[in-house]
């Protein structure tokens, strides 16, 4: 069989990208969590948002240096196996990745020291400052990611001179048509995805009774926050489908599998896609149900696969399960929270020995959906790396072989099965010692600077000493 | 109006970017591979809390100096980049496999020989990697178009080998530099004496690739050895060899300083022997900075943050090395 360098370096992207968007996933709402719990102690002085807000920090210090360490690598793919698309893409793209990795330089420089680090040096507001302004360059650094993948799937505000891709308007370009859905689909799904994190590792507290007081608060704060985001995310969703209905038509059809367009289109419900029948083999679908959520009337007219040349169709399968998956997900979690909701009106939540180790269950809910998401939108591009525009076909690395790229993709393989299970066993290694175990030391043996701060404190009571 | 030409401006800046972190993660990559020759447990310590907390700010200028090629000089990261795929993947898992290690070898205290000769392999094969794509970036590459068409396997030539094993030496010597600085006793000597070797090793890859260089690339000899240039550019090997003098005599004597910013002195001084050898040149033989460069929108978009960024980390950087200046002690660690 012939190697495809084309496929492989897909592979190889999808593998390194899957792994490191799961710690952006949990970092993102964690950071805004820590600042939440900083304000909520700076205001009422309640013990368990200091103790709360040290123990996500140790698990944030974690996950953090992961996606950092992850990250390098996500820039060099595109010069190691996507060659000719960084050079007719990047005088549009690359000054947003460039200002990612500025940004999160800057947030990682100036702020995360003295969160991690500071809190005995510096008053109990700049440490909320601090807590902000990390959570805030999280933000930031998903703003321009996310600015970046937008453009490759709804290009605006370029120019084509010889096959390359030039700038005419950089708000166009970072606000594309896509972006704010995106951007808030995307976010929101992170602070849900962190919010289940949060409720499992309440459950878990609870249930073995260590810390009572932490695991109460956390199981609250989380259901609460989940009561309006795991609804409002699902609203977020649909408005994301629409805006993909309108900018990208063929991912939509294959989203829905939806082969013959028209007026008063099905929903398929489920089934199995046949690329090469042009049909779905033993599906269960819903007359006219697609006009209605996707039209919002009957009889609505919509795109099908078969209005658009076959090369130029998503590989259907993959994109039509992965949404059921991650719609399925939103549907489960849904349905946590209502259970969650209604023994918490019952006084009964701490006390049901099933929900809460269901709530342990559910932990790795919100990253399924996470790349179950990311499949259905970067898998719906294809086959285009520049949606419309540029072919993924024409964007490989022209020097590289099928027996290369299975190389290198074989050994991200192994490095990355090593290194995640250790950071997990190491994360639940402080999830197991609990929130209210001792903070002192740990931090800073994790090998990342002591504040500056203090340092200097102790340098100048040295000095005066 | 003629608008303002920024190639200059991004010319300098990735120049700065690149040598920051050659300097600054050279020395903690260095420091890493001494640490495996660490005569006891006590001195492990102290040498991780050395770097403990500079290091992973040093390797995100990787980020900035890969991005600042990719932004300013697109198609020369379009080239370079898959034409050195091997090394780059050697040292980006090595880069990631020494950043954990470093993390958990504190966490995972079972397990803990494993990740400190872990965090001595990344630091070795980063280094390697890295002047394995010097070399191979001295060489040139095979391009067509606005291609490499060459095969994945081209730059590991006897050339570029030879400046991967340059550059371990070279960055041993940075480390060795460091740890005379930041230790004292016993472990100074050590630092010392490993100090020397690397020296002699670090010498003898400036000495060869400087001649190999010339040798194997009319171009460069021509700019180097003809009347007037030699007589202009003496000056470059005449500075190497009185700085090489200087760091053996710093490595002998008790100064503790001197031999770092020397042998940091050696580095600038290689830095521009390969710029004037390779001027104007951003993919030797083929593309210069200007036939490179992106265009002036995108060059201008970036540097309006660039500029406001870029002063805040340097101060940010210069500040931390300066609250951290000092003895590391046992008893009053970074841990």
């Amino acid at each position: 069989m012939q190697l495809d360098p084309e496929l492989l370096s897909r592979l190889q992207f999808a593998w390194v990208v899957g792994w490191h968007i799961l710690l952006p996933a949990f970092t993102v709402g964690l950071a805004s969590f820590i600042a939440f719990l900083e304000g909520a102690y700076t205001l009422t002085k309640r013990p368990v948002f200091l103790n709360l807000s040290q123990f996500w920090l140790r698990i944030f210090a974690i996950s953090f240096g992961m996606g950092v360490v992850t990250g390098i690598v996500m820039p060099f793919q595109f010069g190691t196996n996507w060659s000719r698309f960084s050079d007719a893409a990047s005088n549009v793209i690359s000054p947003l990745l460039a200002y990612e990795g500025l940004t999160a330089f800057f947030l990682e420089a100036s702020f995360l020291g003295v969160l991690l680090f500071g809190r005995k040096l510096v008053p109990p507001f700049m440490h909320f400052f601090a807590a902000i302004m990390v959570a805030g360059g999280t933000l930031l650094s998903a703003f321009w990611i996310l600015a970046t993948n937008s453009w490759m799937q709804t290009p605006v505000g370029y120019e084509v001179v010889d096959g390359r891709y030039f700038p005419k308007d950089w708000f166009e370009i970072v606000f594309s048509p896509s972006f704010p859905f995106r951007f808030a689909h995307t976010v929101s799904a992170f602070y849900v995805t962190t919010a289940f994190v949060v409720l499992g590792v309440g459950a878990y507290t609870m249930r073995r009774g260590q810390s009572p007081a932490e695991g109460r608060t956390m199981m609250r704060l989380a259901l609460c926050f989940l009561a309006i985001f795991v609804p409002l995310q699902i609203v977020l969703g649909d408005a994301h489908g629409l805006n993909t209905l309108e900018h990208q038509p063929a991912k939509l059809a294959a989203i829905e599998g939806l082969w013959d367009g028209g007026q008063g289109v099905p929903a398929s419900i489920i089934g199995w896609p046949d690329q090469s029948a042009e049909r779905n083999l033993d599906e269960i679908a819903i007359p006219k149900l697609g006009s209605l959520y996707l039209t919002h009337s009957w009889n609505g007219a919509v795109k099908g696969l078969k209005d658009f040349p076959a090369d130029q169709r998503p590989p259907v399968a993959i994109v039509y399960f992965a949404f059921r998956i991650m719609v399925g997900i939103g549907l489960a979690m849904l349905g946590m929270v209502a259970l969650g909701l209604f023994l918490l009106a019952r006084k009964r939540l701490d006390q049901t020995q099933w929900y809460l180790r269901l709530c342990e269950f559910t932990i790795c809910l919100g990253f399924l959906a996470v790349i179950a998401g990311w499949t259905t939108t970067e898998v719906g591009r294809q086959p285009w790396t520049i949606y419309g525009l540029m072919r993924t076909a024409d964007s490989v690395s022209p020097s590289l072989t099928g027996a290369n790229v299975l190389l290198s993709l074989l050994l991200y393989v192994v490095v990355y099965l090593v290194i995640y299970p250790v950071g997990v066993s190491v994360m639940f290694g402080i999830v197991r010692r609990g929130p209210s175990a001792s903070d002192e030391a740990p931090l800073i043996a994790s090998g990342h600077p002591k504040s500056p701060i203090e340092a200097a404190l102790a340098a100048s009571r040295e000095g005066a000493g | 109006m003629q608008p303002l030409d920024l190639v200059p401006i991004w010319t300098g800046i990735l120049a700065i970017g690149v040598f920051l972190y050659v300097a600054l993660d050279g020395f903690d990559l260095g420091v890493g591979m001494l640490y495996n020759f660490a005569p006891d447990r006590d001195a492990r310590g102290l040498i991780m809390n050395s770097i403990a907390p500079i290091w992973d700010g040093n390797e995100t200028w990787l980020i900035l100096g890969g991005m600042g090629l990719l932004a300013a000089f697109p198609v020369a990261f379009a080239i370079i980049i898959p034409a050195v795929y091997f090394p780059i993947l050697l040292m980006l898992l090595a880069l990631i496999f020494r950043g954990l290690s470093f993390e958990f070898r504190y966490r995972d205290a079972e397990h803990r020989t494993f990740w400190d000769h872990g965090f001595a392999a990344g630091s070795t094969l980063a280094a390697f990697a890295q002047g394995v794509v010097l070399g191979a970036f001295i060489q040139g590459f095979n391009v067509q178009g606005r291609q490499f068409v060459g095969s994945s396997f081209d730059c590991f030539t006897p050339f570029s080998v030879f400046a991967g094993i340059a550059l371990v030496f070279g960055y041993a010597l940075l480390g060795s530099g460091w740890l005379i600085i930041k230790t004292e006793g016993a472990l100074q000597d050590w630092a010392r004496a490993l100090g020397r070797r690397c020296l002699i090793g670090t010498v003898l890859g400036i000495g060869i690739v400087s001649l190999w260089t010339p040798y194997a690339n009319a171009g460069i000899a021509a700019r180097w050895f003809s009347f007037p240039n030699i007589v202009y550019l003496a000056p470059v090997p005449l500075i190497t060899a009185g700085l090489i003098w200087y760091v053996w005599r710093s490595l002998n004597d008790r100064s503790e300083y001197a031999a770092f910013f020397a042998s940091l002195g050696l580095f600038v001084m290689s830095y521009i022997g390969i710029a004037i050898s390779l001027w104007p040149m951003i993919v030797p033989g083929h593309f210069t900075l200007d036939q490179a460069a992106a265009s002036p929108s995108t060059q201008a978009f970036l540097l309006i943050g660039t500029l406001f960024l870029l002063p805040v980390i340097l101060t940010y950087t210069a500040w931390s090395y300066w609250v951290f200046r000092g003895k590391v002690r046992s008893d009053i660690g970074y841990h």
